[in-house]
């Protein structure tokens, strides 16, 4: 008992903490020696230390803790995946229903899914006059592909027994839908929902740099342009770790719709 | 006999990489109301499609399917059907699996009275303690009840079973061989059920009726089972009825699947279930 409990101890706390220290030597030893306008760890703590210990203070438009503008961030990546949600669940159930649909605009999605954030923000831009709804448009352009793919191989994936027995019963198109076709096709889904908060996690960088939003990008943006490097760096520590607790949280809810 | 079921002049094909290929040819079949049949073939011979067709999942290319007088020209609750692979909902519960039949069937019924009738068939098949739990918190046999519940519930004019057995252990067939016998004693529904188990038709069928082996499979001639209900497996072995029938059927099939191989100068795989048989018969015991 204690053996296993010891066991997991260093497997799941001592080893992680290990690879840790290692790289961040690496960053020490980098910046001591062939990067010398790389802050130092030590340097990054101490002029990073007001933003992380004061995290919702607001001290200015662009001089605020930490934590307030993972929340900026975290508004804006919710409402751009709400919309990627919104439109790609439908998107990818009539991709997965109807050979039709498919066949029309599979290559378009195809054509668009690798586009860069970076190319699609000037034409959010363009269309909406305004960085804010530039930046939610772009997140959702981003995010909504895997979502919509999966969503399709979801309904794809269907075995033909469940939609036997909707046609035995008879079963209307609603009741289909609801009792079959979305339970049947739930577990892709929730992988898709989660790839897609990945995604869209993973532009809002891109998005609140070049719209100089306050939020955790454009803060990296800012301070990149002031010249204070230390704080690019807790800005990159702060979106791995809010990116790896969204995709925790997703991936747990993604287990338990996970239906045998 | 009036036929209460009828299958005319049915063929059935499928576009292959040799071209079309008939699975079916020529079926004709005629059940009568209340009447058990069994149908015995080989593995792949055709079984599942002649199942479909009867289901109204699949159409013919040719030939009329009839129940009760009327045409079949689609899939409908009136044809319960038991899936060879249970086909259950896994995300709903036993109740909620027999329910979602009994609230289509039944939408006219006030609510208590579905529920009523859905906890009835849970009953029926010995399955109310386990009446919350998911499909896969259950075995292979508790998952065919659920099955076989579903399709009665609906209350159908006739009970299509393909191969209702074929994924269970020895055991657990011999279990549900006698349930199945007991649900219909007291129902006496007319049931269609599709098997490669020679012993298992002539426990439960008035009638059997061998598909000869495919493609292009059609119905033989049908041998009657004149062995008084309630049957008792181990009494059967001895009955010389039994080994009449049997040796009738499998004779046939062998005969239909020699044919084949000569026709196709290759090999027919007859079911590991159907060979055991087949070998049984072979040596004489």
């Amino acid at each position: 008992m204690l053996k296993i409990a010891s066991g997991r101890l260093y497997k799941g706390l001592l080893l992680p903490l290990l690879g840790i220290f290692f790289v961040v030597g690496l960053w020490a030893l980098t910046s001591s020696t062939w990067a010398p306008a790389l802050p130092s760890p030590s340097r990054t703590w101490e002029v990073s230390r007001p933003y992380i210990l004061a995290p919702f203070e607001k001290r200015g438009e662009l001089d605020q803790g930490i934590l307030r503008f993972t929340w900026y961030s975290l508004i804006r990546v919710a409402k751009g995946y709400s919309l990627a949600i919104l439109i790609g669940t439908p998107l990818g159930l009539l991709l997965g229903v109807s050979k039709w649909f498919t066949s029309s605009f599979d290559p378009i999605i195809q054509i668009l899914r690798p586009v860069s954030p970076l190319a699609w923000l000037p034409l959010g831009l363009v269309i909406f006059q305004k960085p804010e709804p530039a930046g939610i448009f772009t997140i959702a352009m981003c995010s909504m592909w895997p979502t919509v793919l999966n969503t399709a191989l979801g309904v794809r994936s269907i075995p033909q027994d469940y939609l036997n027995v909707a046609r035995v019963l008879q079963l209307s198109r609603r009741k289909t839908l609801f009792r079959v076709l979305l339970p049947a096709a739930l577990p892709y889904m929730f992988t898709g929902f989660r790839l897609s908060l990945g995604i869209a996690w993973l532009v809002i960088v891109a998005a609140e740099m070049l719209t100089g939003a306050p939020g955790v990008g454009g803060f990296l943006w800012q301070e990149y342009n002031s010249l204070i490097y230390e704080h690019i760096i807790l800005c990159i520590i702060t979106i791995g770790v809010v990116g790896f607790a969204l995709d925790r949280v997703m991936g747990l809810i993604e287990r338990r719709f996970k239906t045998g | 006999m009036k036929a209460f079921v009828e299958i005319r002049g049915v063929s059935k094909g499928f576009a292959s990489a040799a071209g079309r290929m008939n699975v079916l040819e020529d079926v004709n079949l005629e059940v009568a109301e209340g009447e058990f049949v069994a149908i015995v073939g080989y593995s792949g011979s055709g079984k599942t499609t002649l199942m479909s067709l009867l289901a109204g999942l699949l159409q013919p290319d040719s030939g009329s399917v009839s129940v009760a007088g009327k045409p079949v020209l689609g899939p409908g609750p009136d044809r319960g059907v038991v899936f060879q692979n249970y086909s259950l909902l896994p995300w709903l519960t036993v109740f909620e699996n027999i329910h979602l039949a009994v609230d289509q069937v039944f939408a006219h019924e006030p609510d208590a009275a579905r529920r009523a009738r859905t906890d009835r068939y849970v009953q029926l098949v010995n399955l109310t303690h386990a009446k919350d739990r998911k499909p896969g918190q259950l075995s292979g046999g508790m998952r065919q009840r659920v099955s076989v519940a579903r399709a009665l519930a609906m209350d159908p004019k006739v009970l299509l079973l393909d191969e209702p057995l074929g994924a269970l252990d020895a055991l657990t067939r011999g279990t549900l061989q006698t349930e199945i016998e007991r649900i219909w004693q007291a129902d006496r529904k007319t049931v269609v059920m599709i098997t490669n188990d020679v012993d298992e038709a002539i426990l439960l069928a008035d009638r059997i009726i061998p598909l000869s082996a495919g493609p292009r499979a059609t119905l033989g001639p049908a041998v009657s089972v004149d062995i008084e209900r309630p049957r008792d497996r181990k009494a059967l072995n001895h009955h010389p009825e039994f080994k009449h029938v049997r040796s009738r059927v499998i004779e046939y099939l062998l005969a239909s699947s020699a044919k084949r191989r000569a026709a196709r100068g290759g090999q027919v795989q007859p079911s590991p279930v159907l060979s055991a048989a087949l070998s049984r018969v072979e040596s004489g015991t």
